[in-house]
Formats: structure tokens, sequence, C-alpha cells
């Protein structure tokens, strides 16, 4: 895949070339508008690049695409539609059974069971994060974009919903882009970690987090991993 | 009681009928004490509207003003609302029309009385036609707003599940603007009923206006004008009412602030 952008005169990606493999977990790291969006949004279809191209399965992208879903944070549920409507969403064209019975899979796999006919109004942050996952998993897609999809949590719900995505993409095998400004969340997350530098966002480096899931997040590997990190960003480790 | 504690369930009803009672009282005494001649008291137009209803006068004007405006809402909402979508869907189109319908919006209905007399003689088209003109742009206004407030994350969600621009609008637009445009169908209709007591004064012989100034015009019986002033705003406050249960509705009520 390569894709660069200038758009407004404002060069946001520059020279940026990445590939990911099938069922694979990448995590874009950098700073706050370095341009990790604009990118998850590039590969998505939402915005088209100025210069390049975003191949997926040897075909161009074009736009956005039922196989491949973008998950907002969790702002992006639908409030007029209860738990079982907003999974049902993308479901319209299959047959009643069929759609109830997945309905039913997906309430489950993400630990919603009892809040069907729950609005997003009366759900909390996390459970209406997990419900737009299950909307996002109930249309089978191959691949999920994750735009900082937690970072409107509290740090322990951010860490429970973490594991729950493991679990998630465990049992599912999707390709997931995960793009996040915690380098903590990349490291437990990814099988590799691209590192952005500030705009225009150029790739830093690529980091393959060589850890088995779950993974230990004290011991000495993932300490060497994070401080790796750590330092290509330029940070001292010391507050 | 500090103002964290709940009302008592009695103190809920208490109060209020306590202010209107006091109302009621003061109005009696001024009445009283000011020895007018012209003015009724509340004892007055108690006997003012147990006359109406035993002639049945008030069933009857009660129905013709409903019936208007149920009519001319109805019609302008159900051109007002697609217009609105179709105009916040479309910023070309809002570009092109909105201007005359800003124009045409500040132009009081009462302003159209004449001009809707000639084109539909006395009677109930002319003042359906009013409450039409009352409705439709607070309307249309309300829905192409709503339409373009809807957050982009939305629509963007929709065309990721592939839905086709028509589906779009009819599953996420719409549903995504519903509570503004029925915030705007409540201002709609409180502006038409406003609009019906006008129109009844001059444009027809029947209804709740019409009984305002007949009951002046044929006896001076002021009783009765306040009877039927009474009456306006209690049926007002009643169709006010059945909007704030549609607020309450949960498919729309997240676009409303009541929360809890």
């Amino acid at each position: 895949m390569i894709f660069t952008r200038d758009g407004d005169q404002v060069r946001v990606l520059d020279n940026v070339s990445l590939d990911v493999g099938e069922g694979e977990f990448v995590c874009l790291l950098g700073p706050s508008g370095c341009g990790k969006s604009t990118l998850l949004n590039v590969i998505a279809g939402f915005i088209s690049p100025t210069q390049g191209q975003v191949r997926i399965g040897g075909e161009a992208v074009r736009g956005p695409d039922p196989r491949r879903i973008f998950v907002f944070q969790e702002r992006g549920v639908f409030p007029w539609l209860t738990v079982e409507g907003n999974i049902g969403f993308g479901l319209s064209k299959l047959p009643k059974t069929e759609r109830a019975h997945r309905i039913a899979h997906y309430i489950k796999l993400v630990g919603l069971l009892g809040f069907e006919k729950a609005y997003p109004q009366e759900l909390s942050g996390g459970m209406k994060q997990r419900l737009e996952v299950a909307r996002a998993l109930a249309v089978n897609p191959d691949m999920l974009f994750l735009d900082e999809p937690f970072g409107a949590l509290d740090s322990i719900t951010r860490l429970i919903m973490r594991g729950e995505l493991l679990r998630i993409w465990e049992a599912e095998r999707k390709t997931i882009i995960f793009v996040t400004h915690d380098i903590e969340e990349a490291i437990q997350l990814a099988d590799r970690v691209v590192v952005m530098s500030s705009r225009p966002a150029k790739i830093q480096g690529i980091v393959n987090i060589d850890i088995d899931h779950p993974r230990d997040i004290s011991s000495r590997r993932y300490l060497e991993l994070r401080d790796g990190i750590f330092e290509q960003i330029g940070l001292a480790h010391k507050v | 009681m500090n103002s964290l504690a709940q009302p008592m369930k009695w103190e809920k009803y208490f109060w209020p009928i306590f202010a209107a009672l006091l109302f009621l009282a003061l109005w009696h005494l001024s009445v009283k004490w000011s020895a007018t001649k012209i003015f009724p008291s509340p004892l007055d137009v108690e006997r003012g509207t147990a006359e109406l209803i035993s002639k049945g006068l008030l069933l009857r004007y009660v129905g013709d003003s409903l019936r208007r405006v149920a009519s001319g809402f109805l019609i302008g909402a159900a051109l007002g609302i697609p217009l609105g979508l179709l105009l916040g869907w479309y910023p070309e189109a809002a570009f092109v029309v909105n201007p005359t319908i800003q124009m045409l919006r500040p132009i009081s209905p009462i302003a159209w009385i004449p001009v809707s007399i000639v084109w539909f003689g006395v009677g109930d088209l002319a003042a359906i036609y009013l409450i039409f003109l009352a409705s439709f742009f607070p309307i249309v206004v309300a829905s192409m707003n709503a339409v373009r407030n809807v957050p982009s994350m939305y629509r963007r969600a929709g065309r990721n599940f592939g839905l086709s621009p028509a589906k779009l609008i009819a599953k996420v637009v719409f549903p995504a603007s519903l509570p503004q445009i029925i915030v705007g169908l409540r201002i709609a209709l409180g502006i038409a009923w406003l609009v019906v007591v006008a129109a009844e004064m001059t444009a027809i012989d029947s209804g709740v206006g019409y009984l305002v100034i007949d009951s002046r015009n044929s006896g001076k019986r002021y009783d009765l004008v306040v009877a039927a002033m009474i009456l306006i705003g209690v049926i007002g406050l009643a169709l006010d009412t059945i909007f704030r249960r549609i607020e309450k509705l949960k498919s729309v009520r997240w676009g409303f602030r009541h929360e809890s």
C-alpha cells in the first residue's frame, strides 16, 4: 500500500508506505494531530489520497465498503436504535432468522446479554464501545479500522476493553488497523507497531512485538520494547 | 426542604394549583374592588362557559378550530419535512432556495389574510391556508437545520455499511434529525394555534377565534370573550403536552436535554 496526501496546502502524510498482512493486528502510533487518523481514513476510503493509492487484496480502494468497517469512538453508535437495532443495522439484506441469529451471536460475544432492548443512552461508555464493535463484526467484514476507540474511556475500562478486543480478535481473526497515541496500548495489542512522526507524518519505524498473548506487561521483553519505542519517538522515559 | 430533596408527591400538585387559585382570587377581588361593569369576574366567566356548553356552541367551535389547525398543520408537515430534508441534504439547493424562504418566513401569516380571502374566499380553505403558511416555514427551516447538524460520523457509518443515498436518508439522516424536527413541529403547532384564532376573527364565522370577536360584537358579552380566551389557553396547553409526550419516546429522547 502506498499513499501520499496533501490537502489544503498542508502536507499531512508524506511518502507513507505500509504493508499489512491478512489477520494481522497493526497499531498506528503517533502524537495527537500527526495524521495517523487521516491515514486510517484514507485506508478506509473516506478520504481519497492526492497522490498514491491504497490497495486491499489487489484491488484499489475507491470508497467505504461493508467488507471493511470503521469503528469510531463509542459516539458512532446510533442513539435512535436499540442494541439489537444497532447490531442488525448492516444486516437488512439477510433473511429474518439468519439476522436474528447473528444479532444474538454478537450480543453474546461482546457481553451485552440482557441489554438487547436497551438504547445507547442507557449504556456505559465501555458498553457503547463494545456495541459498536459488535455492529461492525456482525456484517462479517475482512478488516476493522479502529480510531482511538478507547480514548474516551477511563483507564480501568480501557484495560478491560483491550482484553475484550484481543479475545474477539482471536475468535474472529479479522485484520485490524488500530490508531492510538498510547504507547502501552499499542504494545499490549499489536503484532506490529507503526511509529509515526509529527506532521507531515512519516513512518519512523516499525516495531515487531514478539511476545505471545496474554502479554505480561512487566516482563523484561515488554519493557525493552516499550523503551525502544520511547527512544524512537525521542522521549526520555522519565517524568 | 433543601433544593436537592425530591418534592413530595402532594407538593407537585399542590403548589401549582395553589398559584392558579391565587390568580383567580386576585382577579375576582380586582373586579369587585374596581366595581367594573365591563370586565367579568371568574364566576361570570364560569356561567358564560356553562351557557356556551348548553347551547352546544363550545364543542362545535372547538371542533372547527382543531380541524382547521390539524389540516393546515398536517399539510405543512407533509410538505415541509421532505423539503427541509432535501434542502439540508443538498446544500446547493438550499443555496438557491434559502434566500426566498428566509424572505417569506418573517411575513406574519396574519398579513396573508387579505390575499388568502381573495384566493379562497371567506371560509375553511382560507383559514387552512393560513395555518399551512404558519406551520410550513418553521418546519422547513427546522428540518433543514436538523439535517445539517447530523454528526458526520453517523453519515459515514451509514455509508460504510453500504447504504444507497436514498436508504442513507431514510435510515440514518431522518432518524438522526428527528428530535430537532419534532422541536420544529412543536414550535409550528404553537404558532398555528396562535394564527387560527387570528384567522377566525377575520376570515371566517366559526371557531374559537370567531367566538371571541362575535361575543364582543353582538352585545359586548365580555364574560364569553374571556371564557373563549381561557379555552384557547387550555387547548394550546393540551396541544403542547402532546408534543412533550412525543419527545419522551425512547427513539427520539436521546436528542433532548432532559437526561435521567
